[in-house]
Order: structure tokens, then sequence, then C-alpha cells
């Protein structure tokens, strides 16, 4: 990169960063609303769902990772939401915005299921 | 871990040997797990010449053929079990292409790739252009149906078939259908074929003789192995109704990444290894995951199936090698009277 182009990117990364904070905004704001915001975890192993019931606070993103050397996803029985595929290690978020049971399943083995309880 | 999956073998066919079933005149069965199979498949006649010993001696005569099924190449999958899988589909292919009786096609069980990736499936696409049989049928497994819903895999491997995926053809007077039972699963099902393929199967056998030989192929057993880990097909029972008036029918799948055998009444069900990993006898361990064997034993529990079709008994004989020389000649019988010992 030349310094020429430097001095662009400095001079456009503020910019940039005000209009997403623009087009955020609202979104940012409701997410800082929830104050027992937090974060939950569930680990993909040897074809498990761990815990297979996880209970955590409206607002919570809970973080599925795939510890198994075979490709899983954790998709929402009712569409609610759905993983891309994940890969050893991989990860996938999803953000509980609503009070309520949300069973899941892993689409490639769907003997493995498991269940997100929102309070 | 070979010792175990004997044991297991073993069991089986005690209890196949215990059904009363007289399975005299259309099926025979012999799986090998060592040299003398590899060596024996080479020399030719083997399977069909032990069948008419025990049959027809008119065995032999135009119309018989072979052709070879392979399983779970998992093309992308890089991890401890198998770091190379593409070497030992390579090796598969290497082991076909030397069989002295040329098979007519290969089928393919599923699992093609490991993540449905372009790439993956390219890479499949070249080893298998090294192949001296030109034709080769495909179903996918449920890795191959990770992307867009199995886009991907239909693009490539799907021209001319209906739905997910499924077809039928005839080929010297056996007729073959490849089912897809990987795709819209159910949260705590196992394996699916849905409404509308059984539909179409059913309509698919009408009108065919009874006589006519059946070959079903799919990736996930089409009869209940292990449903704690899925291995299993649910409305399989269903499909498995429309066949009961043929007189052999052989079911082939993949998916376990081990061979299982069983007999019910004329149907005839095998499971093939993959030529990627193994993976653990039903519940032998946590779960199903790839189990790592030493390196020097990998290619003694990878391999492919080789079925022979014998027209003047309308039969088909299933034989199972490793890809790699096992040391001892651990062979055993198929439990349906064919004697497994090598030629030699």
């Amino acid at each position: 990169m030349t310094r020429k182009n430097v001095w662009l990117a400095s001079l456009a990364t503020p910019v940039v960063i005000a209009m997403l904070l623009l087009l955020a905004g609202s979104s940012s704001v409701t997410a800082n609303d929830q104050p027992s915001a937090a974060n939950a975890a569930v680990k993909i192993d040897n074809f498990v769902f761990g815990p297979q019931t996880i209970t955590v606070p409206v607002g919570t993103t809970v973080t599925w990772t795939n510890s198994d050397d075979i490709p899983h996803t954790a998709v929402s029985t009712d569409g609610v939401f759905k993983s891309k595929v994940m890969d050893t290690d991989e990860h996938f978020s999803y953000t509980f915005t609503k009070a309520g049971t949300y069973p899941y399943y892993c689409s490639v083995h769907p003997k493995m299921t498991g269940k997100v309880v929102v309070q | 871990m070979p010792d175990k999956k004997q044991d297991l073998i073993d069991q089986q066919l005690q209890d196949l040997n215990n059904d009363g079933v007289d399975r005299r005149g259309f099926l025979k069965c012999m799986a090998w797990t060592g040299t003398g199979l590899v060596w024996t498949m080479s020399g030719g006649i083997p399977v069909s010449r032990a069948f008419a010993k025990s049959h027809d001696r008119k065995a032999g005569k135009g119309g018989d053929f072979s052709f070879v099924q392979i399983s779970d190449s998992h093309i992308g999958f890089s991890k401890p079990a198998n770091p190379d899988v593409t070497a030992t589909l390579q090796t598969a292919i290497n082991k076909i292409n030397a069989m002295a009786d040329k098979p007519d096609f290969i089928i393919h069980t599923g699992d093609l790739s490991q993540l449905s990736k372009p790439s993956e499936f390219d890479t499949l696409d070249q080893v298998l252009r090294g192949a001296s049989a030109k034709q080769i049928y495909f179903v996918p497994g449920e890795h191959d149906m990770l992307s867009d819903n199995g886009d991907e895999y239909l693009q490539r491997y799907g021209k001319g078939t209906t739905g997910n995926g499924w077809y039928s053809f005839d080929h010297k007077g056996v007729h073959f259908i490849g089912l897809v039972n990987v795709a819209n699963l159910k949260a705590g099902g196992m394996g699916s074929l849905g409404h509308e393929q059984l539909e179409w199967f059913e309509d698919d056998l009408r009108g065919r003789s009874a006589s006519t030989p059946i070959v079903l192929f799919a990736h996930i057993p089409l009869w209940t192995i292990y449903p704690d880990w899925g291995w299993g097909t649910d409305d399989s029972e269903q499909a498995l109704s429309y066949v009961k008036r043929f007189g052999s029918v052989t079911v082939l799948n993949g998916h376990i990444h081990q061979i299982m055998q069983k007999v019910e009444g004329k149907v005839s069900f095998h499971t093939a290894m993959s030529t990627a990993f193994p993976q653990p006898a039903p519940g032998t361990a946590p779960s199903a995951g790839p189990v790592k064997v030493p390196a020097d034993q990998l290619q003694r529990v990878l391999g492919i199936t080789d079925v022979n079709y014998v027209v003047s008994g309308r039969s088909l004989a299933v034989v199972d090698s490793p890809l790699g020389d096992s040391g001892s000649s651990a062979s055993w019988n198929g439990g349906l009277g064919a004697v497994g010992s090598p030629l030699g």
C-alpha cells in the first residue's frame, strides 16, 4: 500500500464507522437496553449438545461450538434459527430476544437434539 | 478393532444361521478380510466358482457381470483418523482397476465429500476419472447435502434423477434403484425417504416380474442397525414392503463405515466399508465419530465391495475387500453356505 492510500484509508475509516453506527443505531440501542444480556455456550462433543437444555435470560447470545471431527448444525425445529454447517472448532451464535422454549437439532445427525429455554 | 469387528460379524452370522430361513438359490454372500481375497479377486472367477460349485455349474455364461460398490470417501476430511482421504480413495480405484474381471460399473453410496464443497467434489471427480469403469452411479450422503439443500450435489450428480436425486436403471436383467434417505431429516429421527419418494418407488416397481433381481442402494442403512446413533431409516419398512414379492433383493448401504450383513426372507442387507476412515461398532464408543487406528493398519479397515451377479442363479454374491494387506487370511463364511477359503 502506498503512503497516499494509507492516508485515504485513515480518512475514510471514521466516515464508514459513522455510517455503520447510523445504520445499526436502533438495534444496538435495543441490545444495550437488556441489562441481563449475557453469553452462554453450548458445546458439541461426541454427537451431543451440552448442556442438552440450557436456560438463559432474554437477550442472551448462545454460541454453539463444534468439538467433533464431524460437521454439525444447530437448526431450530420451529424455523427460528439455522446455523451454517459447523466444521471442527467452528461456531454459530444466536441472540434470543423473546422468552420461550426453542427446541433445535442437528440437521445432519437428527438424533442430536437440544433445547434453549429463554426466560 | 478388526477383532472386535470380527466378533460382531461372527455374532451376526450366528444369528443369521438360526433364523430358519431357507435361502438356497437366491443369494450367496461372502465377505473376506484377508489377503486371500485380493488375490482371489485378481485371479478371476473366485466368487462365481465357489457359488457354482455348490449351486449351479452353469454359472459363468454370458450375462454374468459384476459391479463394485465404494462408499464414504469424505473428500475434504483431514483429521488424524485419515489425513489423506484422497490417497485412500485413489488406492481403492487402483484396486478396482487391477481386478481381472472388470466390473461393468461402480456405485458410490454417498458421503462423496466432507462438506459439500465444490473443491471437494472436484477432487473426487478427478480421482474417479482414473477408474477403468467409466460408468459411476451415485446417491448422496448427508455430507453431500450440506449446502443449499443439496444443489451442488444435484447439479453434478443428479442429472436425470427425480426429487432429491433418486432414480432407477436396468443392467443385464437386474433392476437397480438408487434411493435418497439423507434429505429433509426430522429432529429426533433417523434417515428418511419421505412420502414422495416412497410413492415413486412403489410406482417404479409396478409391473415388474417378481423374478427380476432387485438391487437397492442408498447411503444410510435401510435396516435399523443402531437407532441411538441414527443408523437406520425411519420409513424403510414401508419401502421394503414394496419389494416383498421379489425373489432376490440386495440392499447396499454405506454410512456406518464397516461391514454389516443381515438376511431377512429374500432380502439381503449389506453395508460397505469406507474408503476414508473407520467408525466404531455400534455402542462400543461414546459416539459414532471416526476411529483412529495406527497408520499402518488403516488400509485394513477401509475397503471396497465387489458384487457378482450370476445369471443362472439370479443371485448376487457380495464380497468385501480391504484396501491393504492384512497379513493373515482371516476369511469368514457368509453364513449362506458359501465357502470363504482362498483359492490357491
